[in-house]
């Protein structure tokens, strides 16, 4: 694995390699573990709670971005059973940034659309950042009216910084392609559920968001803007990222508070990234909790849920209403 | 009614204050400097190259409505600060500001009037109101005008003028593309027409949500729209972009809109549109259930 290490994770770095040294020496030379390799430990543990008892926002956004998350086909690796990827929007190309297909999860039979971003510098071009063009949107919907038409329950994976912002997806109806999905998705009858496992940006990640239930893991961002933008746009500069993180209130804490998503996923101490396979055992002990009580649900009831969740969404003051708004 | 009186006395206000006060102004499409008692004649146009002046909400419910049809609702919504956002300024001082500055609570007045003697449900975003910013006031108001368009079967017009999603209320506002989008869907399952009118500028969050969604979208000419704005675009690819692009012209060429309109005909054409689609009095369902038994 490629060393990279978040500022505050650093120390935390450091000091698990020196006890790691530490330990080889006293396996080499047939030595017990003494007192200093526990002190050392002691002390880790306690920097690991400390660093990540107290994420601060910004802290969040950076571990949601980091390079070594674990991505959607991770997942898919990890936890179904099994995925045929479907190609195309059967319009005009395959959008990489996004997988799709048929999957078993847990037993279930479902359709599985997910966005993709890229660990090397090959395949972060192929798959465009995770940033999708309008063919990409156009290849999720029409997977989602597959699900639809076999009544097959629907899984998103969210991770994407937007919806990419170039000459061609202009073109070719950014806009168009992606009020179309949200518009579909209000309607389509099957269950649906959407885990946001790193970046969920804006309009680009509600495009295939906009579902029943909601899963974000804990240390996901979900924005109506980039911190960055954000910052650009209200402050004239970038640098104020940080601040813009504050004020957006991006985080899965903030988002259940403000009822925008349902369940916040543990997530193994340090990040998903610690412990790719403890996060994925994670993200499969919740999504089937949800599908489980979900594809309970008589699907006109979960149709009307839906459309009462969003409706409900908003914060106003209505002097008109009895109760006030 | 007392509405009448308070609708009448908030649009004039604003129309007024929309364009900067002065004998001469200069078009920002063609740099040309144009008279500005003939620009007011002429709807705000300009006779050079074409730009259509960004113009307030009450100018173009002059415009387009029948004289005095117009009967605004909600207009009382307020916003709140849910986020207690703060950037370099409070988001409730801000918010004071647009409201001084426009006289209305938020960027959107909903409502009702006719087109030619045809019953509609009007919508139109207030640009000069925070850039005609998508937040839950806006969602809100525009789900109660699918409503009511749903209640009286009376079309949905909805006129677009938006930089993109509120800011200032974070997750609240993207949520607000679903929100709309609800209320759009189930005006089209009943079959009641929703028109969708974009102006200069359309983008984000409103581009990729309502403003796009109409059974027709009808673009003034050389309006910018698109998802991402221009300098984004611009900022991510590192390259100029190509002249026209964005404008109503490109989407045309493109097939996202279905035709430019100038605004001199703008309320003709809709007139004649709508008559293609007459609303039913009673429930299309009833209707057309026996409709399609007969002809069986």
């Amino acid at each position: 694995m490629p060393e990279v290490a978040l500022d505050f994770e650093k120390p935390i770095i450091e000091l698990e390699k020196r006890i790691a040294e530490l330990r080889q020496i006293a396996e080499q030379e047939g030595l017990e573990a003494g007192d200093e390799l526990r002190e050392l430990e002691k002390k880790a543990d306690h920097l690991r709670k400390e660093v990540f008892s107290r994420l601060t926002r910004w802290q969040r956004v950076q571990l949601a971005r980091h390079p070594l998350r674990p991505y959607t086909l991770d997942y898919i690796d990890r936890i179904m059973q099994e995925f045929i990827e479907l190609h195309g929007d059967r319009l005009f190309a395959d959008d990489g940034a996004v997988v799709g297909g048929l999957a078993t999860f847990e037993g279930m039979k479902i359709v599985l659309i997910g966005q993709q971003k890229g660990r090397e510098t090959k395949e972060k071009l192929a798959r465009n950042f995770g940033m999708m063009h309008p063919e990409g949107y156009r290849k999720a919907l029409r997977l989602m009216r597959l699900a639809e038409k076999f009544r097959l329950p629907v899984v998103t994976f969210i991770d994407t910084p937007g919806a990419y912002p170039g000459i061609q997806a202009e073109e070719r109806g950014q806009a168009n392609a992606i009020a179309d999905n949200i518009l579909a998705m209000t309607r389509i009858r099957t269950p649906m559920i959407a885990v946001i496992i790193g970046e969920g940006g804006s309009g680009g990640a509600l495009a295939i968001a906009v579902t029943d239930r909601v899963l974000m893991m804990e240390n996901a961002i979900y924005s109506v803007i980039s911190p960055e933008g954000c910052a650009a746009i209200l402050w004239a500069d970038r640098a104020m990222a940080e601040q813009a993180a504050e004020s957006l209130r991006i985080t899965a804490p903030d988002l259940q508070e403000l009822a925008i998503i349902d369940v916040v996923i543990p997530e193994p101490l340090g990040g998903a990234h610690r412990d790719p396979g403890a996060a994925a055992e994670s993200v499969r002990t919740a999504l089937r909790a949800a599908l489980e009580e979900l594809t309970r649900i008589p699907i006109d009831r979960v149709l009307d849920e839906r459309a009462s969740k969003y409706l409900r969404m908003g914060v106003f003051h209505d002097p008109g209403a009895v109760s006030g708004g | 009614m007392a509405w009448f009186k308070k609708s009448e006395r908030g649009l004039k206000t604003p129309a007024k204050r929309a364009v900067p006060d002065g004998l001469w102004m200069r078009c920002e499409f063609c740099q040309e400097i144009l008279y500005r008692k003939e620009l007011e004649r002429d709807f705000w146009i300009c006779d050079r190259c074409g730009f259509h002046f960004r113009i307030s909400s009450a100018e173009y419910v002059r415009i387009l409505l029948d004289e005095g049809s117009f009967s605004e609702i909600d207009e009382d919504l307020e916003p709140l600060d849910p986020l207690r956002f703060k950037d370099s300024k409070r988001y409730p001082d801000r918010l004071k500001k647009y409201q001084e500055q426009t006289g209305l609570k938020e960027a959107i007045r909903t409502g009702t009037g006719t087109v030619e003697r045809i019953p509609i449900v009007f919508a139109v975003l207030e640009f000069s109101f925070g850039g005609g910013s998508l937040g839950s006031v806006m969602g809100e108001k525009i789900v109660r005008a699918a409503d009511l368009s749903l209640a009286t079967r009376r079309p949905l017009v909805i006129l677009s003028c938006s930089g993109g999603a509120r800011m200032q209320e974070g997750i609240l506002s993207l949520m607000q593309l679903a929100k709309t989008s609800v209320a759009i869907g189930k005006l089209a399952e009943q079959a009641i027409p929703f028109l969708s009118i974009v102006t200069h500028p359309t983008t984000g969050g409103v581009s990729a949500s309502f403003a796009m969604q109409g059974d027709l979208i009808l673009a003034e000419p050389r309006a910018l729209i698109g998802f991402a704005g221009p300098r984004v675009i611009q900022q991510t690819i590192g390259q100029d972009l190509p002249e026209g692009f964005q404008r109503s012209e490109f989407l045309l060429d493109h097939g996202m809109v279905d035709l430019i309109v100038s605004r001199r005909d703008l309320k003709s054409l809709l007139a004649r549109v709508l008559r293609y689609f007459p609303y039913p009095e009673s429930p299309r369902r009833e209707e057309g259930a026996a409709g399609e038994t007969e002809r069986r």
